[in-house]
C-alpha cells in the first residue's frame, strides 16, 4: 500500500519503538503534523525547538532509549543546534528530524531555508539529507541504528516537504529486517590479550583507582564496576558524567575529580599507580595540567569510541569496547588473579585506608549560617526530602556544582546534567524530558536565576501537560560561576556578572500556569520544599535566596594540576568545633 | 603526550562515495586545525566507493589522531597511513611554459625527454607539457623549468597504493 513520506515517518518512527517526542511544527513539516493525531505517538509542544532538543535528551538519558525531536526548517532546525550539540558531545542518543524546503527549492535561499547538515555536520554523529522518498524508510532506520549503537550520539535527519508529500510503498516486515552499514562497525567486545594485560596490571598495583565516566552510566557497566572495586579492594572517583554510576553512600567511593572535586578523588589520582578509566574521556575540566595528572600512573583506558584513547593522555593498556561487555570480561579475570594473590588485600587496605584519611581531613565543607540561606543547604535539603531518590537536572554553573558535590545520587541515570557543552536553558527542558520517560519519579531541576532565565518559557510546556516538575532557582542575583572566576582571577572586577534587574519569579510562574514558592531564610527551605513535593500535577518552582558570595571549592584553578586545590577554610571549622 | 617528528605522511581512505561523505572529511581538518597540503579524491574499481589520498603535515600523535577520527566517520571504510609502506606514489602536473625562442624551444623538448613527460598543446609562444611522477620527480622538472617562465600551472596531489608485493593493500578485505 503506498503511504505518504509523512505516514512512512511516523509508521517507521513507531516501530523504532518511539511513543514520545518533542517539537516545534512549522511549514516545513505540516504533512507530518497533519498525520501526527492519526498515530500513537505523543507529541509535546515545547515553546521553543531548543527545549525540543533537551527534552529529548533528558528523556533519553533517564530511559537509556533514543529521544526524538521535530522541528521545521530554516529557523527551526538552527534552534535546534546548541540542543543537538549539547546531546552530542555527551553522547547521548537523539534522532532529530527537521522539515526543508522542496528538493527542487534547495539552494536557492528560498523562505525558511538553510543548509541544515552542513550546520549540523560537526555537531552530529551523522546527518542525512532526504532527496527521495524511495529512501526514507531505510534512512530512518539507519539513523536510528546510528544514533544507539557504539558511541551513542545525535544523527538528524533533513526531510525536504515534497518527500513528505510523495508515496511510495512501506513493507513493515522489511523495514523489522536487521539492519548492515557496510562502513559502520562499532568494536564492542574488548581484546582478550588486552583484558589479561589489563587484569595483571590490577593485580599487581599497589595504589590504583577506578576513574569512572559518563560511558559507565550509559552501557549499564555500574555492578560490574562496583563488583570490581570490593573484590579487588580499589577505590573510585567519577566525573561529572559518571556520577550516578555507583551509589555516592559506597565506602569505596570518593566523590567527583578535576576542578570541583574532591581533596580525596584529587589526591587518589595524583598519587595512584595504576588509573582505570571506565568511559572516560579525559576533559580538561578533569584533568587539569596534563602533566601532573595521574603523573607515576601506568594507564587503562576502556572505551567504546577509539578515538578518544591516547586523545589527551598516553595509554599503556587500551581497550577498545563497549564498558559493559569489557568489564563482563575483566571481571572474571580479576577475581582469578586476586585469588592468586592474596596480599593484595594488604596492600590495597593501607591504600584505601589512605584516601579515606584524605577524606576525613578535607571533607566537601561550607560554614553553615543561620541567617543566609547556604546554597549548599538548599542541595542537602532536597536531598533529604527526596530521599536521595529524585532524579535531578541541573542548568550550568555554581549550582551544578553544588548538586555534583552534595547530592548523593544512588542509581544510574539520575543525573541529568550537561557536562561537555556546559549548556545554559539545559535544566528545565531536560527536566520534562526526564519526567516525561520516569513518570514514576521525583524530577528535580536545580537550576541558577541565570540559567533559568535562559529556557524559563518550558514551563508553560510543563504546564499544559501537566508535567510536575520542580525547579529549585538558586537565586544569588548572579551568574555565579563567573563571579567566582571574576573574584578569584580578575581581582573582583565583576563586569557584567550581576542580575540587577530580576523577574519576580514567584509571580512569573504563576503567571504562566505554574507554582511559585520562595524562601529567604534557613528556617523555610525545608517547608518550601515540603511544600513543592506534595504538589503533583504542575510544574512548581522555588526562588530560593541564597548567600550572594559563596565559591565553590575546592576549586583547581584552570590549568592548575588536581592536586594544588583551593581549599575552603577549614580553620574556622575546627573553631567551632572547639567553641 | 611527547612530540615526535613533524613530516609529510600520506592516508588513503575509502569511502562510500555519496555526498556528504568529502565535506565531512574535509570539515574533520579544518574544525581541528589540521592542514591537508593535498588532497585527491576519484572511484575505485567499485563505483560506490571513492579513494581519498591525502598529504597531511604533522607529528606523529597529530597523525594519529586525524587517523582515528578519521575512521570515526560513519561512511569511511578503511584508513591507512601509508607514509612508511612501499607504495605507488604518483601525481600529475600540466604545465604551461614561455618558448618565445627556438633556443627555449629546444630546452624545453631536451627536459620533457630526459623526465619522460609529454607536451600536449602548442602555441606560437608556449608548450604546454604534462608530467606524471612522484613528487620529487614533479619537484625536480617543475626547478629546472621555472627559470623559462611559467605561465599556468596545475598539480593533482598524490594518489597512493600499497605496493602488491607488500601484503598489505586495502583489496579483498575491504568490506
Amino acid at each position: 500500500m503506498k503511504l505518504s513520506g509523512a505516514e512512512i515517518l511516523l509508521r517507521a518512527l513507531e516501530l523504532e519503538g518511539v511513543d514520545r517526542i518533542f517539537g516545534y511544527p512549522g511549514g516545513a513539516v505540516l504533512d507530518i503534523y497533519d498525520r501526527l493525531p492519526f498515530c500513537s505517538i505523543k507529541h509535546y509542544l515545547t515553546r521553543h525547538e531548543q527545549g525540543a532538543a533537551h527534552a529529548a535528551d533528558g528523556y533519553a538519558r533517564v530511559t537509556g532509549k533514543v529521544g526524538v525531536c521535530f522541528a521545521t526548517s530554516g529557523p527551526g532546525a538552527t534552534n535546534l543546534v546548541t540542543g543537538l550539540a549539547t546531546a552530542q558531545i555527551d553522547s547521548v542518543p537523539i534522532v532529530a528530524f527537521t522539515g526543508n524546503v522542496p528538493t527542487f527549492m534547495i539552494g536557492n535561499d528560498a523562505f525558511q531555508e538553510v543548509n541544515t547538515v552542513g550546520i549540523t555536520r560537526p555537531i552530529t554523529k551523522h546527518n542525512f539529507l532526504v532527496k527521495d522518498v524511495k529512501d526514507l524508510a531505510d534512512t530512518v532506520k539507519k539513523a536510528f541504528h546510528i544514533a544507539r549503537t557504539g558511541r551513542p550520539g545525535v544523527v538528524l535527519v533533513d526531510l525536504p516537504k515534497d518527500v513528505t508529500r510523495e508515496l511510495e510503498d512501506f513493507f513493515e516486515e522489511e523495514y523489522k529486517a536487521p539492519i548492515q552499514i557496510r562502513s559502520y562497525k562499532p568494536v564492542l567486545k574488548g581484546h582478550p590479550g588486552q583484558i589479561k594485560r589489563a587484569a595483571k596490571a590490577i593485580a599487581s598495583a599497589e595504589r590504583p583507582v577506578l576513574y569512572i565516566g559518563g560511558g559507565v552510566v550509559s552501557s549499564g557497566a555500574s555492578e560490574l564496576v562496583v563488583k570490581m572495586a570490593e573484590v579487588a579492594n580499589i577505590p573510585m572517583v567519577a566525573t561529572l558524567m559518571g556520577l550516578s554510576a555507583v551509589p555516592g553512600n559506597h565506602p569505596f567511593f570518593f566523590g567527583m575529580l578535576g576542578m570541583h572535586g574532591t581533596y580525596a578523588a584529587n589526591m587518589a589520582v595524583t598519587e595512584c599507580d595504576l588509573l582505570i578509566a571506565i568511559g572516560a574521556r579525559f576533559d580538561d575540566r578533569v584533568t587539569g595540567k596534563l602533566s601532573e595528572f595521574a603523573p607515576n600512573a601506568k594507564v587503562i583506558h576502556i572505551d567504546i569510541d577509539s578515538a578518544e584513547i591516547g586523545k589527551n593522555k598516553a595509554v599503556d593498556i587500551p581497550i577498545v569496547g563497549d564498558a559493559k561487555l569489557v568489564m563482563e570480561e575483566l571481571l572474571p579475570e580479576v577475581e582469578k588473579q586476586v585469588a592468586k594473590n592474596r596480599e593484595l588485600y594488604a596492600h590495597r587496605e593501607s591504600w584505601i585506608r589512605q584516601v579515606k584519611r584524605w577524606a576525613e581531613r578535607y571533607p566537601l565543607w561550607y560554614e553553615p549560617s543561620d541567617r543566609v540561606i547556604k546554597p549548599q543547604f538548599v542541595i542537602q535539603k532536597i536531598w533529604e526530602v527526596t530521599k536521595g531518590e529524585a532524579i535531578i537536572t541541573t542548568d550550568v554553573g555554581q549550582h551544578q556544582m553544588w548538586v555534583a558535590q552534595y547530592y548523593k545520587f544512588r542509581f544510574p541515570r539520575q543525573l541529568v546534567t550537561s557536562g561537555g557543552l556546559g549548556t545554559m536553558g539545559f535544566g528545565v527542558p531536560a527536566a520534562i524530558g526526564a519526567k516525561v520517560g520516569r513518570p514514576d519519579k521525583t524530577v528535580f531541576c536545580v537550576s541558577g536565576d541565570g540559567s533559568f532565565q535562559m529556557n524559563m518559557q518550558e514551563i508553560v510546556t510543563a504546564v499544559q501537560y501537566g508535567i510536575a516538575i520542580k525547579v529549585a532557582i538558586i537565586n544569588n542575583g548572579f551568574l555565579g560561576m563567573v563571579r567566582q572566576w571574576q573574584g578569584i582571577f580578575y581581582d573582583r572586577n565583576y563586569s557584567q556578572s550581576s542580575l540587577d534587574v530580576q523577574p519576580d519569579f514567584v509571580r512569573l510562574v504563576e503567571a504562566m500556569g505554574g507554582v511559585g514558592l520562595r524562601a529567604e531564610r534557613p528556617q523555610d527551605v525545608e517547608k518550601v520544599l515540603k511544600e513543592a513535593m506534595a504538589i503533583n500535577d504542575r510544574p512548581v518552582v522555588i526562588d530560593f535566596v541564597v548567600d550572594r558570595e559563596e565559591d565553590v571549592l575546592p576549586m583547581v584553578p584552570p590549568g592548575g594540576a588536581i592536586k594544588d586545590m583551593i581549599l575552603p577554610d577549614y580553620g574556622r571549622k575546627v573553631e567551632k568545633k572547639a567553641v | 603526550m611527547e612530540k615526535s617528528r613533524y613530516r609529510k605522511h600520506v592516508i588513503s581512505v575509502l569511502v562510500e562515495n555519496q555526498p556528504g561523505a568529502l565535506a565531512r572529511i574535509i570539515e574533520l581538518f579544518s574544525s581541528r586545525g589540521y592542514n591537508i597540503e593535498s588532497l585527491n579524491v576519484g572511484h575505485t574499481e567499485d563505483p560506490t566507493i571513492s579513494r581519498i589520498t591525502m598529504v597531511a603535515k604533522g607529528d606523529e600523535h597529530t597523525i594519529e589522531q586525524i587517523v582515528k577520527q578519521l575512521r570515526r566517520i560513519i561512511d569511511v571504510f578503511k584508513v591507512r597511513d601509508l607514509t612508511d609502506k612501499k607504495k605507488l606514489d604518483r601525481e600529475l602536473l600540466i604545465v604551461r611554459v614561455n618558448v618565445e625562442s627556438a633556443e627555449k624551444k629546444e630546452e624545453v623538448k631536451r627536459l620533457v625527454d630526459i623526465f619522460g613527460a609529454q607536451i600536449v598543446d602548442v602555441s606560437h609562444d608556449t608548450y604546454t607539457v604534462e608530467l606524471t611522477g612522484d613528487e620529487e620527480q614533479i619537484d625536480a622538472f617543475l626547478e629546472l623549468i621555472k627559470p623559462l617562465g611559467i605561465r599556468e600551472m596545475a598539480r593533482t596531489g598524490r594518489v597512493a597504493m600499497v605496493r602488491a608485493l607488500q601484503g598489505d593493500t586495502f583489496g579483498g578485505e575491504r568490506v
